[in-house]
């Protein structure tokens, strides 16, 4: 029992960094209608910013700080510079232009960093004890502020004119155009936020795997990605719930040592079984795409 | 000077030359109506007009403004709108919330309630389903939603794309009556309709289309006296 209360509470939290990083791939997909295959790659440049700034000030709240400055920066001129341009494109070539970015940024941080991983603590935050379940105290702060980004973002797209605007472009493009959105701008705070999402998600991978490598971004963003198509790939309270979904699955086969090598095949498996029967996703609408 | 100015319009998609230089005028307080068959060009005007699809030659100018190459929110912002064929609402947003999105071009929030206002005393079922999600609504009235959406921006000149398409008889009658309160209170329209006879009889001019190319103009009634607009258009 106790076990099972700490593989969930662990799930929950990991689940909720794969939603934060899922959001952005489910939000740029319903708005700009592409799938940002650099998006994982924002999470190691996150990483390292915190790695940099950690050994400059050892204050994990200012890495914090820079490391969601950069990756705004960087998720808004990605944008800017790779994907605008290729508006009305076919949708293959956004792809394309969308593996190269993330090839770039890859190469790019192995140039500057070299090739050895680092590690960076972050924080170490202890363990609570409540009778005979251990909790880590960074997987409930985790999951804390992950639920909170996650009403503050729901309230700002239902309640907001500029999340009104998102849910517009997202539904129907021309439609936005013609009450006077400018389509291109919604375009760019959907990167923003998304980069932001992933910044903040970044930090708390760290909390959990202290490891930085330029491909450090690969396997979160795989799995978000996975979460956001399990969830309805264009669907906010999709990507939430596949993302919660997957990081409790993964804890769960993780916590049986015979089963833990093959978590991964299975959670692949998992979206193909689940697509076979929902090929939306469980909050996806048929045709039908949203934010 | 005309409100809007259309000159030698020319549109490809691909090879196929869909506008082979349009030319318009719409003047102020007036309703303008081009007809013509499927295929002929008007959704294609409409939209170019608001650069919804790129033009490869000549301008459009607005209210003095050169508009040829302006971003559509832009255009949107210079007073003018369009209801889209087929309504294009936000199915998955509200009526109230598809009505702040006409709004959304709009700073004033005491302007914008006073707007909302006057849609639902145009459009009484709108404000009974005010809160209801716009895609369960039927056809008729997801096609007042898109025209008072359209009234919320204030526009000086709206646009109107088969607004009767698809409707019963009598709510094609109430759409015409829509579109006459809408000049009465000083909007200037222009209008894309396949029911010529009724577009006609409200009508100050109207334009035919055929291929791409403007090929006869008049006022309304001119045009409906016509032997080739009774014809082609008018049934007989």
């Amino acid at each position: 029992m106790e076990q099972i209360i700490t593989t969930i509470i662990n799930g929950l939290s990991l689940g909720g960094v794969y939603a934060l990083i899922a959001l952005g791939y489910t939000m740029v997909y319903g708005i700009a209608k592409m799938l940002n295959f650099a998006h994982g790659d924002i999470i190691m440049v996150g990483g390292y910013t915190i790695f940099v700034f950690m050994n400059a000030t050892g204050n994990p709240i200012i890495a914090a700080i820079f490391a969601a400055v950069v990756c705004v920066i960087l998720g808004a001129s990605m944008e800017k510079l790779a994907y605008k341009p290729l508006r009305g494109a076919s949708p293959l070539a956004v792809l394309i232009t969308a593996i190269g970015v993330s090839y770039l940024l890859q190469s790019l941080s192995q140039i500057i960093f070299g090739p050895t991983p680092k590690t960076v603590i972050v924080a170490d935050l202890g363990v609570t004890k409540i009778g005979n379940v251990t909790i880590s105290n960074s997987s409930v702060l985790t999951l804390i502020l992950t639920v909170i980004i996650m009403i503050a973002l729901t309230l700002f797209i239902k309640m907001s004119k500029t999340g009104r605007a998102m849910l517009a472009v997202s539904e129907d493009r021309d439609a936005a155009k013609i009450m006077g959105v400018n389509v291109n701008g919604i375009i760019t705070i959907t990167f923003v936020i998304g980069a932001f999402l992933a910044a903040v998600a970044s930090l708390f991978y760290l909390l959990k795997y202290p490891s930085i490598s330029n491909t450090m971004g690969s396997m979160p963003g795989i799995k978000a990605f996975t979460a956001a198509v399990i969830g309805g790939i264009g669907s906010i309270p999709g990507a939430m719930l596949g993302g919660l979904l997957l990081g409790v699955i993964e804890c769960i086969f993780n916590s049986f040592s015979e089963i833990a090598p093959y978590t991964d095949a299975i959670e692949f498996g998992i979206l193909i079984v689940l697509l076979l029967i929902r090929p939306n996703g469980i909050l996806g609408k048929k045709k039908r795409e949203k934010v | 000077m005309a409100l809007l100015e259309v000159n030698d319009l020319s549109v490809y998609y691909g090879v196929i030359h869909a506008l082979k230089g349009v030319s318009f005028t719409v003047e102020q307080g007036e309703i303008v109506t081009l007809i013509g068959a499927n295929g002929a060009g008007k959704t294609t005007t409409m939209q170019c007009i608001m650069n919804l699809i790129p033009s490869r030659s000549g301008s459009v100018f607005f209210d003095g403004h050169d508009i040829t190459k302006m971003p559509c929110h832009k255009i949107v912002n210079l007073g003018m709108t369009q209801v889209l064929e087929g309504r294009h609402v936000f199915q998955e947003l509200t009526v109230y919330e598809n009505l702040l999105m006409g709004a959304y071009s709009q700073k004033d929030k005491s302007r914008i309630k006073a707007n909302i206002k006057e849609v639902y005393d145009h459009f009484p079922r709108l404000e009974e389903r005010k809160n209801q999600i716009a895609g369960t609504l039927s056809g008729g009235e997801q096609q007042m939603l898109a025209m008072g959406r359209a009234m919320m921006s204030r526009p000086k000149l709206l646009m109107l794309d088969e607004p009767s398409m698809g409707l019963s008889p009598l709510l094609v009658d109430e759409v015409f009556s829509v579109i006459k309160s809408f000049r009465d209170s000083g909007m200037t329209i222009l209008l894309v309709e396949q029911n010529a006879g009724k577009s006609l009889a409200l009508s100050d001019r109207a334009y035919v289309l055929e291929n791409g190319n403007i090929v006869l103009s008049g006022t309304g009634t001119e045009l409906m006296a016509s032997d080739m607009v009774k014809k082609a258009y008018l049934g007989g």
